[in-house]
């Protein structure tokens, strides 16, 4: 079973971030095949930011995302390049402070941002807040093993605060399916 | 050792011209070599392409003869992975200045531990007389047959602004202070630099009107000033006169060098 | 074998993989897409008791890896293409004083300036012959995170073993992607053989290979770019010394190729018969797992010295597609060596061949009758 996750927004946003500890989260603590690709560019902040993760049983050979299974869109432009392209039987998870549009597939408006603000004093929560939401939607990881990831990743001081975002992931969801 | 054992004897008689100033150069090295009792085996030559860079191969330690500009990049390899090492680079006008200028200022500006002598003889002898970034204004050359229009580089100030510790200019003529300079320079932590002017009769005298080794040494003992003396000149505004070069000891300081063995 | 695993990008796992081989110099220059490699060289080797040097440019750094490989450290550096042209001059002063050392080029889109984010193999015929003059080297070509790890120890151990640099020709793709990826402990080394007493320095052993007269162990050797002796010392004026010289350090490597052979075969008695290295690679496999029976693939882990006697295990080959990130460099090369038809099938621009490109590249194959045919993807 492969599974393709497209994360996009705005660099700031800790996009590339969540990617990565989605990926390492499925390859080193849930025991699945993982590739992660990033797109590269001059911005570093503000500018569109993009990353894939596919996640497998099998090993991956093609390495880079065709049809992503999943949308975790952050940013109106990211929804134009690549939010618009999902196809019917997609899921997206939007940012609804930073996204207008809606697709035609099943969509989870997960208002990341607004919530790391209000609950957590900063927006650089809404990323894992973010992965929180991913997982209850969609299943493809483990709440331990991405506890496990969100952990080892994250800046010394911001484990308790990081736990609680994937804990208001999870119930942003939780209360919409 | 004896100063004879520093040479490799079996590449000896070198290629130098009759009447070069090179092997004055490389025998004031090995005498300062020699003098501080350095262990052949905790030395190592690096230079790079033209005359002055023949140099190494005629000593009987380890050396590296490497491509034309590159010697400062090589022998910062070196170093860094052997800080035990004495790391001396023979070097050209051409090949510091011209092909090797950025590295000439970035190893200056790292201020590595290495004594670099550069071998000026103002022109490039190997291949036959062409000018160089070192080439007097008006001198002619095979490539400056009209007379040199640009201005040469000072690569005493180059190095002193880039950041060596060490810096002095001395001439063929001049051995006893040269061998003095280079002992000071390889007795100093950080990038030592030490400006040789040497004589190239063969390419450089020969259309220059200084056909004659001989005319060559005469023009450096009449037109070196000694540091001492131009700074009293300077000081009641008396300039340098045409043709006329300072030598001596211009930079001793201690500024914190890279890729010295750590106490 | 053990070791940690983590989740690294592929130039990540390149570092890591030169540690563990040992390297502990490098010196190197800021380059899209091959930073992380000097990043990481310069956060770890510190703490290795290693040295990490950023220079001015390629050219130095080029320059100071070798001199650091002659005073005996395992010595490494990593760039992309523009700077890959600058190292050029001293790769040649490597060769031809046989200088172990590991080159990491890991391509974006040329020529100059091209695309630095973006993946391309247009380097493979520049890493062969870029230098002036005749000489040999070896490059290997990593398709996956975990190759990035393990073709680094085996450049480090074939660089010392035919005293030669080693190329990994990385792409963006592979160096830019992550993977789980296991840090390999105690990797086998084969370091290079010191000249011994009484040895000469440029003498070589029935291999055709010299001993390592390291700076600084006292042999007191004399090490040029100029044609030289087995003293070592300049020899330019002999037309048969040059050619002998020129001669034996070509042949150290090429008459290794059967030593040299560092491929997979896949499926060898199909017709139709895939050609990759890199990350095209993965786009075959991915081929293959779809379809397991119907095509056959060759796989190079090293792409120089060209492993040609492996096409000859395809016996019932109708055609080689030759998938590459570039026009068709390796593909001219498959050329020299078959009379079997040859379908180029090459993508410029950074991304990677689909299967769809492959499955039309092999439709084209069906119906190709010239000798070679370029199918526009």
């Amino acid at each position: 079973m492969r599974h393709e996750i497209r994360f996009s927004g705005l660099g700031g946003q800790g996009i590339i971030t969540a990617a990565v500890i989605l990926g390492r989260a499925a390859a080193l603590y849930a025991d699945k095949h993982v590739v992660q690709t990033q797109s590269y560019g001059p911005e570093a902040r503000g500018g569109a930011s993009a990353s894939a993760v596919i996640i497998s049983d099998e090993p991956i050979h093609y390495p880079k995302v065709t049809d992503p299974e999943t949308f975790v869109i952050m940013s109106q432009a990211a929804y134009d390049k690549y939010g618009c392209k999902a196809g019917n039987t997609a899921l997206m998870l939007v940012d609804p402070g930073y996204v207008t549009s809606r697709p035609c597939c099943v969509c989870l408006e997960v208002p990341a941002t607004a919530e790391a603000k209000a609950q957590l004093g900063k927006p650089v929560f809404a990323n894992v807040i973010m992965l929180g939401a991913l997982m209850e939607a969609t299943g493809v990881i483990d709440y331990d093993s991405l506890e496990r990831a969100v952990l080892d990743s994250v800046p010394k001081g911001t484990e308790e605060a990081n736990k609680k975002a994937l804990a208001i992931g999870r119930e942003i969801v939780r209360k919409q399916l | 050792m004896t100063l004879e054992d520093w040479y490799r004897q079996d590449r000896l008689p070198h290629i130098y011209c009759a009447g070069c100033g090179n092997g004055t150069v490389l025998n004031a090295t090995l005498r300062a070599v020699e003098a501080l009792g350095y262990d052949i085996n905790e030395t190592t030559f690096v230079s790079g392409i033209g005359c002055s860079s023949r140099a190494g191969g005629y000593t009987a330690a380890d050396s590296l003869h490497t491509t034309h500009g590159r010697a400062l990049a090589f022998a910062t390899g070196v170093k860094l992975v052997k800080p035990k090492q004495h790391v001396i680079v023979f070097t050209g006008d051409g090949d510091c200045s011209a092909i090797g200028g950025n590295h000439f200022i970035h190893a200056c500006r790292r201020n590595i531990d290495l004594t670099v002598i550069c071998m000026n003889n103002n022109i490039y002898g190997m291949t036959g007389g062409q000018g160089s970034p070192c080439t007097p204004k008006g001198s002619i050359t095979t490539t400056t047959p009209y007379g040199m229009q640009e201005q040469p580089f000072d690569l005493c100030r180059l190095a002193e602004a880039a950041g060596a510790n060490y810096v002095a200019r001395w001439t063929s003529f001049h051995v006893k202070e040269l061998t003095e300079a280079i002992r000071v320079g390889l007795e100093t932590p950080g990038l030592s630099f030490i400006e040789v002017l040497a004589q190239c009769p063969t390419a450089y005298g020969n259309k220059n009107k200084l056909r004659q080794p001989t005319q060559m040494i005469e023009m450096f003992k009449k037109n070196a000033v000694k540091k001492a003396k131009a700074d009293r000149n300077a000081a009641e505004g008396i300039p340098l006169e045409p043709g006329q070069f300072v030598v001596g000891e211009f930079v001793r300081r201690a500024n914190p060098p890279l890729g010295v063995v750590k106490e | 074998m053990t070791g940690k695993t983590e989740f690294y990008n592929g130039n990540t796992a390149c570092a890591e993989g030169a540690l563990a081989a040992g390297c502990r110099f490098f010196a190197g220059y800021p380059i899209t897409p091959s930073t992380e490699i000097a990043e990481r060289m310069a956060s770890r080797l510190p703490k290795v008791g290693g040295t990490f040097v950023q220079m001015e440019d390629e050219l130095a750094s080029m320059a100071a890896i070798v001199g650091g490989s002659w005073a005996g450290a395992r010595s490494m550096t990593a760039t992309s293409g523009p700077g890959f042209s600058l190292m050029m001059e001293n790769i040649g002063y490597a060769a031809i004083t046989e200088t172990p050392c590991v080159v990491v080029n890991v391509q974006r889109g040329g020529p100059s300036t091209g695309q630095p984010t973006m993946a391309a193999q247009g380097d493979m015929m520049q890493v062969r012959y870029g230098s002036h003059g005749d000489y040999s080297i070896i490059a290997l070509s990593p398709s996956s995170v975990q190759e990035m790890f393990d073709l680094t120890v085996k450049a480090f151990n074939l660089a010392d073993r035919f005293r030669t640099p080693v190329f990994l020709m990385a792409d963006e793709t592979i160096g830019h992607m992550r993977e789980k990826i296991l840090l390999r402990e105690n990797v086998e080394i084969i370091p290079r053989r010191e000249l011994k007493e009484g040895e000469l320095p440029c003498e070589p052993d029935e291999n055709g290979i010299p001993g390592f007269g390291t700076f600084g162990n006292g042999h007191n050797i004399h090490i040029t770019g100029l044609t030289h002796n087995e003293k070592g010392y300049p020899a330019t004026d002999s037309a048969e010394l040059h050619e002998a010289m020129v001669r034996r350090q070509v042949d150290k490597i090429e008459k290794h190729r059967l030593e040299l052979t560092d491929v997979d075969i896949v499926n060898p008695e199909a017709e139709i018969v895939f050609i990759s290295y890199g990350a095209p690679t993965r786009t075959v496999r991915q081929l293959l797992a779809d379809e397991p029976d119907t095509y056959g693939h060759l796989n190079l882990r090293i792409v120089w010295p060209f492993p040609d006697h492996c096409l000859d295990e395809f016996k019932n080959a109708k055609a080689f597609i030759v998938p590459e990130m570039n026009l068709g460099q390796i593909a001219k090369e498959v050329r020299q060596y078959t009379n079997v038809k040859i379908i180029t099938a090459p993508k410029l621009g950074g991304a990677l061949h689909t299967v769809e490109e492959l499955k039309k590249a092999a439709a084209a194959a069906e119906t190709a009758t010239r000798p070679v045919t370029e199918v526009r993807l």
